[in-house]
């Protein structure tokens, strides 16, 4: 093999490390669908819409529906629960977003019922701002699901919808 | 160490090509052990003896218990009701965690009071902090198998903790859900991770083992073994102490066992999991109480996150946090007291995790978690300045001054020397 040597490298350096190269690609390559098995499996991702029927609701009222094994709260808010959401200052939230942001019709607040601290579900009409309140670790929600108080980083998320016409909403 | 011998034609056949006698003999049998090993170290083989349980009556159950969202409550209801001393394998299992982590967790204490991490044993230290964190997985995992409330929720609210990683957050927690919320695929894999992960202990424990055995136990008085005289054979003195210790032992299982199977656990847990409503109080089991209230004494959600799990990984650097050259806290007069009190701190703790996170317990728990962290702070200066009372000549020489002659008579001591 002495007779291959390149500036100090030998013909059998290049075949240990082009060998070494070519497992570890094979390993990685055999790891992914060990990894990626875990992950939501393709009939799990089908089920990821759901449809509402809204004239069922009425104003003042919440329902909660199942979507993607979490509940999602829709709340038909009154004209004084939208003043309200609308009337908070910016500076007062700590993950700030304007009440109009996380509507598409002021009237029909849709929000996904888990907590953003550690995935609780929220009670609805309760806490100190009349929005919901976390029983697990005490975080107060806003009449728009925005985080006012408590351990929670963020806003209750607003999920993908589409309103279908004035009586219908999908979700997902 | 006396070599092993045989009459037996049959033994000497196998020993030639597995020397499997001989090891026992040298692992079991006269394995020469400290002289002065006292109560607080039959922690470990009671440690030995309820993964045994844990596995036979995990094996048993999982005969009987279907893992699938719809099946998993009724089977569990069904092993107490209609499987045949189902009810007793159960109770076994669930109070057998609870037992098992009673004695790591002395064991751990066990270690700390004595300098067991220090060197040479830094290793074997390390090997016992992988135990503790299989331990907790397992347990994890096997609390939301039942499917109850508290499973369900105990499960969402843990695997969320994964959620506060920066950016990748939440692809974790889906990936280690198998969907968008605790579900039946989430069930499914902490089954399987739950029966195989007590085989991986098993493992783990053999190389706690080894190392334990390559140096030697540590001891009450935490100096080095410097010769036979310092030890005694394993069988039949300490075989003898631990089957002592775990007749004890077992009246205290017995105890929750047959009288109280249900004190350790939390009533909400028989009722069937509902991913729509959250229990108003939901509490871990009683083992992960004090990382549940540091993890709630921070106000950040990535920092309680961090901070609970900086509360096990922080033992890996123990050995280098402790400056002093002596191991046994008897000979320490500072950090004996730190010792005392860094356990207090540890049941304060615990008993903030158990209770709703608002008013004085918030504080009481931020107190308790600055203290738990400041032992570990403060373990490098303790070291400069404290100033180590005489150590003894010798384990020997210390055994017979305190009036070992009484425990031990003079001819079991010298014929035990022969022995070793």
């Amino acid at each position: 093999m002495a007779d291959t040597t390149h500036g100090g490298q030998t013909r059998r350096d290049f075949l240990y490390i082009a060998a070494g190269g070519m497992g570890a690609v094979g390993v990685g390559a055999m790891a992914w669908p060990f990894v990626s098995q875990m992950n939501p499996s393709q009939d799990v991702l089908a089920l990821s819409s759901t449809e509402v029927d809204l004239s069922t609701i009425d104003v003042g009222q919440s329902v909660k529906v199942f979507w993607r094994g979490k509940p999602v709260f829709i709340r038909h808010r009154t004209a004084a629960e939208i003043a309200e959401a609308e009337g908070v200052p910016m500076g007062d939230l700590p993950d700030p977003q304007a009440d109009s942001d996380r509507v598409q019709r002021a009237e029909w607040l849709i929000l996904v019922g888990v907590c953003t601290h550690l995935g609780c579900i929220p009670i609805g009409e309760q806490g100190d701002y009349g929005g919901w309140f976390c029983p697990c670790h005490g975080s107060h929600y806003d009449i728009s699901g925005r985080i006012r108080r408590g351990p929670a980083p963020l806003n209750l998320e607003v999920p993908e919808y589409v309103f279908l016409d004035d009586n219908r909403v999908r979700i997902g | 160490m006396s070599e092993f011998q045989t009459n037996s034609r049959v033994i000497k056949w196998i020993e030639y090509r597995l020397p499997i006698f001989s090891y026992v003999n040298e692992h079991l049998v006269v394995y020469p052990a400290p002289k002065n090993l006292n109560y607080a170290y039959n922690f470990g083989s009671l440690a030995g003896v309820m993964l045994v349980v844990q596995i036979v009556t995990g094996i048993v159950l999982a005969m009987h218990y279907t893992p699938h969202v719809d099946y998993a409550f009724d089977s569990v209801e069904h092993i107490m009701r209609d499987v045949n001393y189902g009810w007793l394998m159960r109770y076994m299992h669930a109070n057998g965690a609870s037992m098992f982590f009673i004695v790591v967790y002395i064991h751990i204490f066990r270690g700390l009071y004595y300098g067991s991490y220090k060197s040479p044993r830094e290793v074997l230290w390390f090997l016992g902090i992988i135990i503790l964190l299989l331990m907790m997985a397992t347990a994890f995992m096997g609390y939301v198998l039942p499917w109850g409330q508290m499973s369900f929720w105990g499960a969402t609210v843990i695997t969320n903790l994964f959620s506060a990683i920066p950016l990748i957050g939440d692809s974790v927690v889906t990936w280690l859900w198998g969907g968008f919320s605790v579900d039946n695929p989430t069930l499914n894999r902490f089954f399987s991770l739950h029966y195989l992960l007590p085989f991986v202990l098993i493992g783990v424990v053999f190389l706690h083992l080894w190392a334990l055995h390559h140096r030697k136990s540590n001891n009450p008085l935490g100096i080095d073994i410097k010769g036979p005289q310092d030890t005694i054979p394993f069988h039949p003195y300490y075989t003898v102490k631990d089957a002592l210790g775990l007749a004890v032992f077992g009246v205290f299982f017995a105890l929750f066992l047959f009288f109280m199977p249900n004190a350790l656990g939390e009533p909400d847990n028989y009722i069937k999991a509902d991913p729509l409503v959250t229990p108003a109080h939901i509490v871990p089991e009683w083992y992960f109480l004090p990382f549940y209230a540091i993890l709630r004494s921070i106000p950040d959600k990535l920092g309680g996150v961090i901070a609970m799990f900086a509360a096990i990984f922080v033992l890996f650097v123990l050995p280098w946090l402790d400056t002093s050259r002596v191991r046994s806290a008897t000979f320490r007069p500072i950090y004996k007291q730190m010792f005392w009190l860094f356990v207090i701190v540890c049941l304060v703790l615990g008993w903030c995790g158990a209770k709703p996170a608002e008013g004085i317990y918030i504080i009481v728990s931020r107190v308790a978690t600055f203290l738990y962290f400041a032992f570990f702070g403060l373990l490098p200066f303790i070291g400069w300045f404290e100033r180590p009372r005489p150590l003894p000549e010798s384990i020997n020489a210390a055994v017979l001054k305190s009036g070992g002659g009484g425990a031990m008579p003079e001819g079991a001591a010298a014929k035990a020397e022969e022995r070793g």
